[in-house]
């Protein structure tokens, strides 16, 4: 079994246990700065050995299908989840966004299992951080509502940054000028991966009170939808986009995660309207443990037989 | 020796954690000539279900900004942040008098 594994699970038990356990927020903060930079770096290195042409057009489809990702939950999410309009675009955003720690466990596992990627999935992963949010904020303003512009928000957001700063870092420094970095960025990577998984397991146990109150209709869409997006993506990367096997098993998690960091602050300000606990108790309580547990191995043995 | 003090109002802004620059913004705009700000948490216990804000990620955050100026802008300033943000953000405003020893700064 997956160290990773046990210790989110370490987490939420102490969690539900009323464990006095709790990352201060700095610490927090800090090991999602390193994590984001540290997937930037190792991705622009990888990417500084390939043609760049390579990627244009997977790029091209990740953000058109991250952006095309809440038009096709919004209905389901006002009529099956029974959701307003406002609560559905929030939470349709979260599921056209994408979760960095998600796409992190998926490579581990992926690269514990000898599995090779395409150099350049770091880079989709930060593009598909973006259109989700703003397809989102669109859905919720073509209903009359929503508060602040939050383009430049968005755009700028900490995760976008980190990642798309690291990548372009790592490119052009290369596996060369990375050498000093990385005693702390790749090697340390497990361990504070590690870390983290803990804290989310500490703050996801503390997210089923809201999911009881969100209802099991949002809990059944925290598993379809994942299931869905991942096996759509894992096609859509092997037969479309011509991936390796496990290249379209990371593009699958891709399309199937659902963001719990910038899209729930970025919908806050620009869907005020919204109940923030559905998107993000939905994302972290439901989709991100069915992604861990379930879709990742199951995608994986899947991608192995296509 | 009794220093002499001068009377002031404290505008206290709990409020969630996205609303910051906002807040600052405003504040700023009102005619306040400064501000600070730290992180708390918190809850209620209202009848609905308990709620508590730990922290957990930016939503789950909670700032508690203070304003010390004039109590003209103080209810300018307080009127405004509920007008704005109470119907759908946690926001509380309180009002309290203080004395301050500089009132040129406020």
């Amino acid at each position: 079994m997956d160290p990773l594994i046990l210790l989110f699970a370490l987490g939420v038990a102490a969690r539900l246990a009323r464990s006095d356990l709790r990352f201060p927020e700095p610490v927090y903060d800090a090991l999602s700065i390193y994590l984001l930079l540290a997937i930037g770096l190792k991705g622009g290195v990888e990417l500084s050995h390939q043609p760049l042409a390579d990627m244009i057009f997977p790029a091209a489809v990740t953000v058109a299908l991250g952006f095309a990702i809440p038009f096709v939950v919004f209905p389901a999410l006002q009529h099956l989840v029974r959701l307003t309009r406002a609560d559905a675009a929030s939470v349709a955003a979260h599921y056209g966004s994408v979760s960095v720690v998600t796409f992190a466990i998926a490579s581990a596992y992926l690269e514990r299992r000898g599995i090779g990627v395409e150099s350049f999935m770091p880079v989709l992963l930060a593009l598909m951080e973006a259109p989700g949010i703003i397809a989102g904020v669109l859905l919720a303003r073509a209903g009359g509502l929503g508060g602040a512009p939050v383009l430049r928000e968005v755009m700028v957001n900490k995760g976008v940054v980190l990642l798309a700063g690291g990548i372009a870092v790592g490119f052009v420094v290369g596996s060369e000028g990375y050498a000093s970095l990385k005693p702390l960025f790749s090697d340390l990577f497990r361990g504070v991966l590690a870390l983290y998984l803990l804290e989310l397991g500490l703050v996801v146990g503390g997210r089923f009170a809201d999911l009881r109150r969100a209802g099991w209709r949002l809990v059944v869409f925290g598993v379809v939808s994942p299931a869905i997006f991942g096996v759509t993506g894992m096609l859509c990367g092997t037969w479309l986009l011509g991936f390796s096997p496990g290249g379209a098993v990371l593009f699958g998690v891709l399309l199937a995660s659902a963001s719990y960091i910038a899209a729930p602050a970025a919908m806050r300000m620009a869907v005020p309207e919204a109940n923030p606990a559905l998107g993000i108790s939905a994302s972290l309580a439901v989709t991100f443990p069915f992604n861990v547990f379930i879709n990742i191995p199951l995608l994986t043995l899947l991608g192995s037989t296509l | 020796m009794t220093m002499q003090t001068h009377h002031r109002c404290q505008l206290t802004i709990i409020a969630e954690f996205v609303l910051e620059a906002r807040l600052v913004a405003l504040v700023k705009q009102l005619g306040a000539q400064g501000y600070t700000v730290h992180e708390v948490r918190g809850g209620s216990f209202s009848t609905d279900g308990e709620r508590h804000r730990e922290g957990a990620g930016d939503t789950d955050r909670t700032i508690e900004m203070k304003v010390i100026c004039e109590r003209a802008t103080a209810e300018t300033i307080a009127q405004k942040v509920l007008d704005e943000f109470a119907q759908h953000f946690s926001v509380r405003v309180t009002l309290a008098e203080v004395e301050v020893f500089r009132p040129a700064k406020y």
